[in-house]
C-alpha cells in the first residue's frame, strides 16, 4: 500500500458515520419533522394517515390552542406530573439513605452485592407484566394484598384499590418508585466512589463523624450527578405509559391518564385525531428537549466547577494533614 | 485486616442497635423486591378456586397443565408468538445497535474530522429525546411506506443509538491506545478491516454491557410495537402481556399468573445469569454519562 504523510484519514470519519447519520436522519429526524408538519394540519379519522391539509392562516395554531383549552390534556398533563414528583421524592431520599449505608468506611455492611441484585431487579423486568402482575395483586374483593393486610389487622374489610384516586395514583407512583430506586441507588454509589478518597481520609483523621462526611463531602460532590439522576428521570417520567396503562387504563376517571395515553388515546381510538395527537407529541417534545439543554448546559458547566472545586479541596486537605 | 480494624473492635451499643436497624431495612426491602414474583411463581401452578380462598401461598399447587391449557384455550395469548416476535426484534436490534455504534464511535475517536465536533455534540443533545414524542409522524411514515405489521421498523432504527453511541466512545477513549491503530495501517491493513479485527475484540466487554441493556430494552418495549403492530402473528410479548387483562381472562387468575410469568422469564434467566455484569453497567452508566 502506498503511504505518504499528506494521506488524510479524514474521509474513514465521515465514511463511519454514514449508517448512522443515514438511518438517523429518516427514522429519527423526518418523523420528527413530520411530527412538527401533521401537528398544523387537520389530519384526522381513517383516511387522515395519507389526505391531509394545512390548516387556513387565521387557524395555523389551532391543535395547539384546542390543545391548552382541552381540560382532558391539561388533566394527563397535571396527573403525569404528580405521578412523577410523588414517585420521584421518596425515590431519591432511600436511593440515598442506601447509598449512605452502602458507602460508609466505618460501618460496612455485608452482602451489599446480593442487596444491590435484589433491590436493582424489578428495574429490568417488563414494566408491561409488572403493571399486570401489581392488578392483580392489588385485586378486589380477593386478592393477595388485601388477604395480606387482612391477615396483618391493617384492615378490617377489604378495600377496592383501583376504583379510588387516592390509591390508584398511589399504587401507580410506588411501582415507579420500586422499580427505580434500585437504579437510582446504583448510579449514586459509584458516583460516591468516583470521589477522591483523600477529601474522606482526610476528615476522618481531623475526627469527622459519618454524617458530617456524608453532608459536607459527599453531597457537594455529586451535586451532578443528582441533577443527571433527577432530569432523566423526569424525561422518563414525562413519558409515563406501561404502568398507568396497563395498571388501570388511566382510570378511575382519568385520574391516572398520563400525556402518552392521551396522546395515544387521540391518534390511535375514537376519532383518530392526527394532527392534535402531534401537537401534544410536540408539546411535550420541546418540554423534554428543553430539560435535554438544561443537563447538557449543567454539565459543561458544572463539570468543570466540580472538577476544580474537589482538586482544590484535596490540596487543602494534603496541606492539612501534610 | 484493615478493614476488620475498623470495623471489629470498638462499636458502641448504639452502633450495634444501627446496625442492626439497617439489616432490617435492607431485608425488608429485599422482600419487597422478591413478594410480587414470589406471588407469581407460586399462583401460575394453582387453581383459580385455590387462589380465590387463599391469594397468598408459599406451597406450589398441581395446576400448572390446566393454566397452561387454560391460557391456550381462547388463541389470543400465544406464547410461542410473542417470545419469537421479541426475540428476533430484539436480537436483530441488538446486534445492529451494538456493531454500528461501536463503528460510529470509532469514527469520533480515531479520526480527525471539520464536523465531529458538531457531530458528537448532536448526539448528545439528541440522546436523551425519547422515540415516543415523535411517534405520530413515526407512525405516519412507516404507514405510507405499509411498514407496518412488520418488524422492520423495530430493527432497522436500531443502527442509530445516540445513547450507546456516547457510552461506546467514552469507554473507547481510554481503552484503544491509537498505537495499535497506526502500527496497523503501517501493516498494510485497510481502515475498515482495522476496525473489525483489532477494535472490535478490544470492544468486547463494552459491546457485551450495552448488548445486555440493548436486548432487554427492545424486549421490554410497548409503547411503538403497540402502535405499529395489530394483526396478533405480529405481536411481541409486552404486547401479550396486555391481553391478560382483557374479558377473554377475567377471573382466570391461575392462567392470568402463569402468563405474566412466561412473559417475564426469559428477563429472569438473563438477568440472574449476568446481573454482575448488568449491575457494574449500570455503575458504569452512572460515571460515565
Amino acid at each position: 500500500m502506498k503511504k505518504n504523510k499528506s494521506f488524510s484519514y479524514a474521509k474513514y470519519g465521515y465514511l463511519f458515520s454514514i449508517p448512522f447519520v443515514v438511518v438517523y436522519a429518516i427514522f429519527s429526524l423526518y418523523p420528527t419533522l413530520n411530527t412538527a408538519i401533521l401537528g398544523f394540519t387537520d389530519a384526522k379519522g381513517m383516511t387522515g394517515l395519507t389526505q391531509w391539509n394545512f390548516l387556513p392562516k387565521e387557524k395555523f395554531f389551532n391543535n395547539f390552542i384546542q390543545l391548552f383549552k382541552n381540560p382532558m390534556f391539561m388533566m394527563s398533563f397535571k396527573n403525569t406530573l404528580i405521578l412523577w414528583v410523588v414517585n420521584f421524592i421518596p425515590q431519591i431520599l432511600l436511593a440515598l439513605l442506601l447509598t449512605a449505608w452502602f458507602t460508609s468506611r466505618r460501618n460496612e455492611l455485608r452482602a451489599q452485592g446480593l442487596f444491590k441484585v435484589i433491590f436493582y431487579m424489578p428495574n429490568i423486568i417488563t414494566a408491561a407484566s409488572i403493571a399486570i402482575l401489581f392488578n392483580k395483586l392489588f385485586a378486589y374483593p380477593v386478592g393477595p394484598v388485601n388477604s395480606l393486610l387482612q391477615n396483618l389487622h391493617i384492615i378490617d374489610e377489604p378495600i377496592n384499590f383501583v376504583n379510588k384516586v387516592g390509591t390508584t395514583r398511589g399504587i401507580i407512583s410506588f411501582i415507579q418508585f420500586w422499580m427505580w430506586y434500585g437504579y437510582t441507588m446504583i448510579i449514586l454509589i459509584s458516583g460516591v466512589l468516583g470521589i477522591n478518597p483523600d477529601l474522606y481520609e482526610a476528615a476522618e483523621l481531623d475526627g469527622a463523624s459519618n454524617s458530617q462526611m456524608f453532608w459536607k463531602i459527599t453531597i457537594p460532590n455529586l451535586k451532578t450527578i443528582l441533577l443527571y439522576t433527577m432530569i432523566t428521570s423526569m424525561i422518563g417520567g414525562l413519558n409515563m405509559y406501561d404502568i398507568p396503562q396497563l395498571f388501570n387504563k388511566g382510570n378511575p376517571a382519568n385520574s391516572t391518564l398520563t400525556t402518552n395515553m392521551y396522546i395515544y388515546n387521540q391518534a390511535f381510538s375514537g376519532s383518530y385525531m392526527y394532527a392534535r395527537a402531534a401537537a401534544a407529541s410536540m408539546v411535550m417534545f420541546i418540554i423534554i428537549a428543553i430539560a435535554s439543554v438544561l443537563v447538557f448546559l449543567a454539565f459543561n458547566d458544572d463539570e468543570g466547577k466540580a472538577k476544580r472545586e474537589a482538586k482544590r479541596a484535596a490540596r487543602l486537605a494534603r496541606k492539612e494533614v501534610g | 485486616m484493615a478493614k476488620k480494624l475498623h470495623t471489629g473492635i470498638q462499636r458502641t451499643p448504639a452502633q450495634k442497635v444501627f446496625r442492626v436497624i439497617q439489616y432490617i431495612v435492607c431485608i425488608f426491602l429485599a422482600i419487597l423486591s422478591l413478594f410480587p414474583f414470589v406471588i407469581m411463581l407460586v399462583n401460575a401452578t394453582r387453581s383459580t378456586i385455590q387462589i380465590q380462598n387463599h391469594p397468598i401461598s408459599f406451597v406450589f399447587g398441581s395446576s400448572l397443565m390446566n393454566n397452561i391449557r387454560i391460557l391456550n384455550r381462547t388463541e389470543m395469548f400465544s406464547a410461542v408468538t410473542g417470545l419469537k416476535n421479541s426475540f428476533i426484534i430484539s436480537a436483530c436490534a441488538t446486534a445492529l445497535t451494538v456493531y454500528f455504534s461501536t463503528l460510529t464511535a470509532y469514527a469520533l475517536v480515531a479520526y480527525e474530522w471539520k464536523l465531529k465536533g458538531p457531530f458528537f455534540a448532536f448526539i448528545l443533545g439528541v440522546m436523551m429525546i425519547p422515540a415516543t414524542v415523535t411517534s405520530i409522524g413515526f407512525y405516519q411514515f412507516m404507514y405510507r411506506i405499509h411498514w407496518t405489521n412488520s418488524l422492520l421498523p423495530l430493527i432497522i432504527p436500531a443502527v442509530a443509538a445516540p445513547g450507546t453511541v456516547f457510552f461506546m466512545r467514552q469507554f473507547m477513549v481510554p481503552a484503544l491506545p491509537m498505537e495499535i491503530v497506526q502500527s496497523a495501517r503501517v501493516d498494510g491493513a485497510a481502515e475498515f478491516r482495522t476496525f473489525n479485527q483489532i477494535v472490535l475484540p478490544i470492544m468486547k466487554p463494552a459491546m457485551a454491557t450495552q448488548a445486555i441493556f440493548c436486548f432487554v430494552g427492545n424486549w421490554n418495549n410497548l409503547f411503538i410495537p403497540s402502535i405499529l403492530l395489530t394483526n396478533r402473528d405480529k405481536y411481541t410479548m409486552p404486547i401479550m402481556v396486555s391481553l391478560l387483562n382483557g374479558d377473554v381472562y377475567k377471573t382466570e387468575y391461575g392462567a392470568i399468573y402463569l402468563g405474566i410469568l412466561l412473559t417475564v422469564l426469559p428477563i429472569f434467566v438473563i438477568y440472574f445469569a449476568l446481573s454482575k455484569y448488568i449491575i457494574a453497567g449500570v455503575a458504569l452508566g452512572g460515571v460515565k454519562e
